[in-house]
Parts: structure tokens; sequence; C-alpha cells
């Protein structure tokens, strides 16, 4: 399939809404993608034609529904270039992912004085369960600084490692589009006998995803952001690693047996999915999944490396000082995530006059309060952009920036 | 422009423009509040000095949008000289006012009888109530003022 974004935008059902007879110009894909037909279509003929629970019945239909959670399964698996879908785990979400590491494996794993070394850009979803770990066992969060153009500093790297048990970034930033060297830090924990962790939320949606090449232990997403429905995430951990770490949460499914002395759980990945799954979310993953490969990974990415360029040049043209945009200039060291301060005019203000034109994007701390007091304000205005975004919606954009600075001006 | 003007009134504008009675106020003898929104991280702070049970002056610092500045900004003007307790009376007013489901107020808003009569230039904000994510903005800073008078009660 060739990449047409016209073509492409038509998938997309919400995209063709209309505000006050304008086009709706959705640039907040950060916050939670749209969805294409394909994946409602095949939830809706999932409800109709297959729902049962799984994992349970004899019947022909359980075992229908039951074979369309597991292909989805292999669909996500082969997604990332896992190559044992035993190691895709369900959650709810990338949040939930987080927490099952922190709770599974790091109150199994770490103890009083051991460091967890995140970032200072990250998302409070990969803060606070490692804040957590420190109330509850003692640990030290540590935080690897960012150079002025929100590049990760990693000048002082060997003494952020000392006494580190597990490094947890971002594979991509939410607010900043930088993109980090996850390679080389992975590497790095390895060499002094520590894991490493990606909350890939912001990479898996926008990029080809390779773990051998990420060379990472747990890798967490979410499906919202990469065309699938809500309620669905994924976490991905070494065999070896999950088979070793106690179970999550606990009830059905996740058993082998119990009696009234105790129980045993069941192998990966089914340990940790307790309870019924939510089986038409996974369904729509795997149809997700199955409509960005139809689109070519590496065409997304190229789809939005050349549009970032565009916003931020279109954007620095149009408004230079009146406009700063936070993080990365070069386009091979971010995604297309553009977190903006306009004029004096609040974030709140901003966002407001642009939805009066019809273009949605988010104003406010983005989840990553941390960073923005590095970044020495309250709130930015973010907008983001996704395959199904093009020139024209940038071009929207910033004239109805140009609106707000109108609106305000004495 | 869907309903813009109705949340951006001129006055409003006037008054993030040219906020009025900004700064802090020396304590004691003045009391300070500091309120904070936590969904925008919006911090204001509210200073009042009251004599014999009336506020004499009044002063309003932080950031915010403009709303809440604006908002912030009108209070100090209606409530600077009056009583704690005509003070509170208006308070409960613009609460109320700012509580009025959006259907009501397109039926009966210039009614005399409305919870919005005697707010003077404050029922400009009542078009804030179509925004609901809004309504925070612009009660930040009468929140603020109402922990001062907690303040003051527990001195
Ligand atoms: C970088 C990052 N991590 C984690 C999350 C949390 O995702 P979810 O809310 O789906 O768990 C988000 C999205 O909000 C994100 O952008």
């Amino acid at each position: 399939m060739s990449f047409n974004v016209s073509v492409l935008k038509k998938d997309f059902p919400l995209l063709s809404r209309e505000e006050n007879g304008e086009p709706l110009i959705y640039l907040d894909s950060a916050a939670t993608s749209q969805k294409p037909q394909k994946v409602l279509d095949v939830i809706d003929s999932y409800y109709r034609e297959i729902n049962a629970n799984v994992h349970r019945g004899a019947y022909r239909l359980a075992e229908q529904a039951t074979t369309a959670m597991e292909e989805a399964r292999e669909k996500v698996s082969s997604f990332i270039k896992s190559d044992r879908s035993e190691e895709i785990i369900f959650t709810k979400n990338a949040t939930e992912s987080m927490n099952l590491v922190a709770r599974s494996w790091g109150e199994s794993n770490l103890n009083e004085g051991d460091v967890v070394l995140v970032s200072s850009l990250e998302h409070h979803a990969n803060i606070v369960p490692w804040h957590q770990l420190a109330e509850s066992r003692g640990i030290e969060v540590r935080w690897i600084p960012l150079t002025e153009s929100g590049l990760f500093d990693l000048t002082d790297l060997d003494r952020l490692l000392d006494g580190v048990k597990l490094v947890a970034v971002s594979g991509a930033s939410n607010v900043l589009g930088t993109v980090p060297p996850v390679r080389m830090l992975a590497d790095a924990a390895h060499n002094v006998g520590a894991l490493c962790l990606v909350d890939a939320s912001q990479y898996v949606p926008h990029r080809p995803t390779d773990l051998a090449e990420l060379g990472c232990d747990f890798l967490a997403f979410t499906g919202h952001k990469m065309c699938g429905p809500t309620g669905i995430g994924v976490l991905w951990g070494r065999s070896e690693l999950l088979e070793s770490m106690p179970a999550f949460l606990g009830g059905g499914e996740m058993i082998l047996d119990v009696t009234k002395e105790g129980f045993t759980t069941n192998t990966i990945p089914w340990k940790f999915e307790a309870g019924t799954p939510p089986i038409a979310e996974i369904v729509g993953l795997g149809a997700a999944v199955d409509y960005l490969e139809s689109v070519g990974m590496e065409n997304v990415l190229d789809h939005e490396k050349t549009l970032t360029s565009y916003a931020l040049q279109t954007l620095s043209d149009r408004f230079g000082n009146d406009l700063i945009i936070h993080g990365p200039n070069d386009v091979s060291v971010r995604g297309g995530v553009l977190s903006m301060c306009y004029q004096d005019v609040h974030p709140h203000d901003v966002s407001q006059i642009l939805d009066s034109h019809g273009v949605c994007v988010r104003a406010g701390h983005h989840c990553a309060k941390p960073l923005m007091k590095l970044l020495d304000v309250n709130a930015t205005v973010r907008a983001s952009l996704y395959l199904y975004n093009d020139e024209s919606d940038v071009d929207a954009l910033a004239d109805a920036l140009e609106a707000t600075g109108q609106f305000f001006s004495p | 422009m869907s309903g813009l003007e109705d949340l951006y009134r001129e006055i409003i504008l006037d008054h993030y423009r040219n906020p009025r009675n900004q700064g802090e106020l020396e304590t004691p003898p003045a009391v300070m509040a500091e309120g904070f929104n936590p969904l925008c991280g919006d911090e204001v702070t509210v200073h009042i000095h009251v004599e014999d049970g009336v506020i004499v002056d009044m002063k309003f610092g932080g950031h915010g949008c403009s709303i809440s500045l604006a908002s912030a900004s009108m209070m100090t003007t209606v409530t600077t000289g009056k009583s704690l307790s005509e003070a509170k009376d208006i308070i409960y007013s613009f609460k109320q006012m700012m509580s009025i489901h959006e259907g009501r107020l397109e039926e009966g808003s210039e009614e005399t009888d409305s919870p919005m009569a005697g707010l003077g230039d404050l029922q400009a904000l009542q078009g804030v109530v179509k925004f609901p994510v809004r309504i925070k903005c612009a009660t930040l800073g009468w929140n603020t003022l109402e922990q001062c008078f907690e303040e003051l009660a527990s001195q």
C-alpha cells in the first residue's frame, strides 16, 4: 500500500466530523489516536458473531473467541518482532504495564538503597510507581538530566548508574518528542547488572519496533494511541524474567490450581492476566496492528518526519520568537509532538481559541510535572501529529495561532 | 466562533490586560492564602487587610489564564470596601452563578430575582458556565479569598 494521506484520512470516520461547518483538525494523537473503520468493524463483528468467554468453554463458539484473542497476541508479538508470543501480556494500558513491573518485579527484587534511574522527561506513569516503591521499600529514584534542547544529558552516565537496578525511560517523549538512545542505555544498564524498561507508549505507534534493536528487558505500550481501542495495553518482558516474577493480580485465569491451602500459578502470559480479559479490545488491537502493518511503519515514520520538519519550519517562519517550541529541532531525534508556548498567552486560552477554529490540541502539564518544572512553565500547548495528519492540518494550526495572537493583542 | 464572545467578554479581556490590585500586602496586618488548580498547575495568592470587619485592602498575585486572572481582578474590585458579611454574600452569589446549569442561563439570566442580580460587572463571567473546564479557573481566586476568611477566623 502506497502512502497517501488524503486517502488514508478516509479510513478514519471521526476525521470527517465537522465543527461549525469546517473540517475538524485533530492534533491530539499523543493523548489518543483516532480509530480506522476496520478496527471498529472487527470489534463490532466480534460482539455480533463470536462473543464468548475465553479459555473456559469446550463449545466451538468459546474456542473461536479464544482463537481470536490468541491470534491477536501473535499479531502484537510479531509487530514488535518478538519471537515468543507468550512474552506478550495484555494489561489495561501502559500505566498498568509499568505498575505490573513495579509491583511484581520491583517488590521482589528491589531493596532499600537500590536505585531506579528514570529521566527528567518521564510521564507520571513511569514516575509514580517508582515513588511508591520508594515509600514501600526505600528505593531511590534518580533522574537523568536533560540538555538545553531536551535531549538526555548522559555526560555523567557512569556516576548516574552507580547502584542502579533498573533503568526506566521513555522510548519517545509525550511532551518534547525526544527519542533517546535506548539501545545505548539498555547496554549501559546491562553492564552494571541492571535491567532496562522502556515506556514505548509514544514509540510503538509511530515507528517500526524491533526488540532486538532496542535491547531492553521490558517494553510497555498502550493500544489506544496506536489506532486501537481504549482499555487494552501491553507489557512485553523477557520470558525468563516473567517466569521468575510473582503474579501481580490474583483470581481466575492466572492459576493452575487452587486449594483451601493455596494456589499455583498458570504459565506465562496467563499468569499475569487475572480475570476475564478485555477480549473485544484485544481483538481490536490485533486489527489495529493489521491496519498499521498494511500502511507500513517505515512509511508512518517517514511521513511523520517530513511533516514534523514542515511544522517546525512553518511555525518558526510564521511566528519567530513569538512561539517557543520546546524540545529538539532535529527530526532524527524527535517525534511529531510539538509543545509550544505562544507569546504570554496562557495555554488554556490558546487551546480555547484554537478549538473555536476546529483545531484540537491539548493544554496542560501532559502528566509530566517534573519536566514542566524543569522547563519553568506551568503548562504548554501541545499539538501532536500522526499518520492521518498532513500539511493542511499544520497550516490550520498556524492560522488559528495567528488568530489567537490577534484575539489577545491589546 | 462558537460562543467565544460569551466567554471572553470585553470587560474580562480588559481585566486580563490591565489587572487591578495586583501584588501583595504586608502580613501581618494582612492575611494571605494560596490557591492551586491541580488540573493546570495555576496558582493564585490573595492578600486581604481587614479593619473593624471591613476589607480595607486586597491584592492578588500568581499566574493563570485570562479567565482566572480576570476573575480574581474583578473580585478585588467588587469586594474591597465591603464588610466581611457583604463579601461573603457576593461570594455566595458568584458561586451560585458558576453552578447554574447552562440551560437555565439562557432562559432567565436577565431576571432581577436571579442570583446574579446585584453582581454588576461580574455577570460578564456567566458565559464561563458554557465551558465547564473553565469554571475552576473562574472560581480559583474566590476560593482563595474564602481561605483568607478562614485564616482570619482562626486568628
Ligand atoms: C509517554 C507516556 N507514557 C505513558 C502513558 C500512559 O498511557 P495510558 O494512560 O494509556 O496508560 C502515556 C499517555 O498518556 C504517555 O504518553
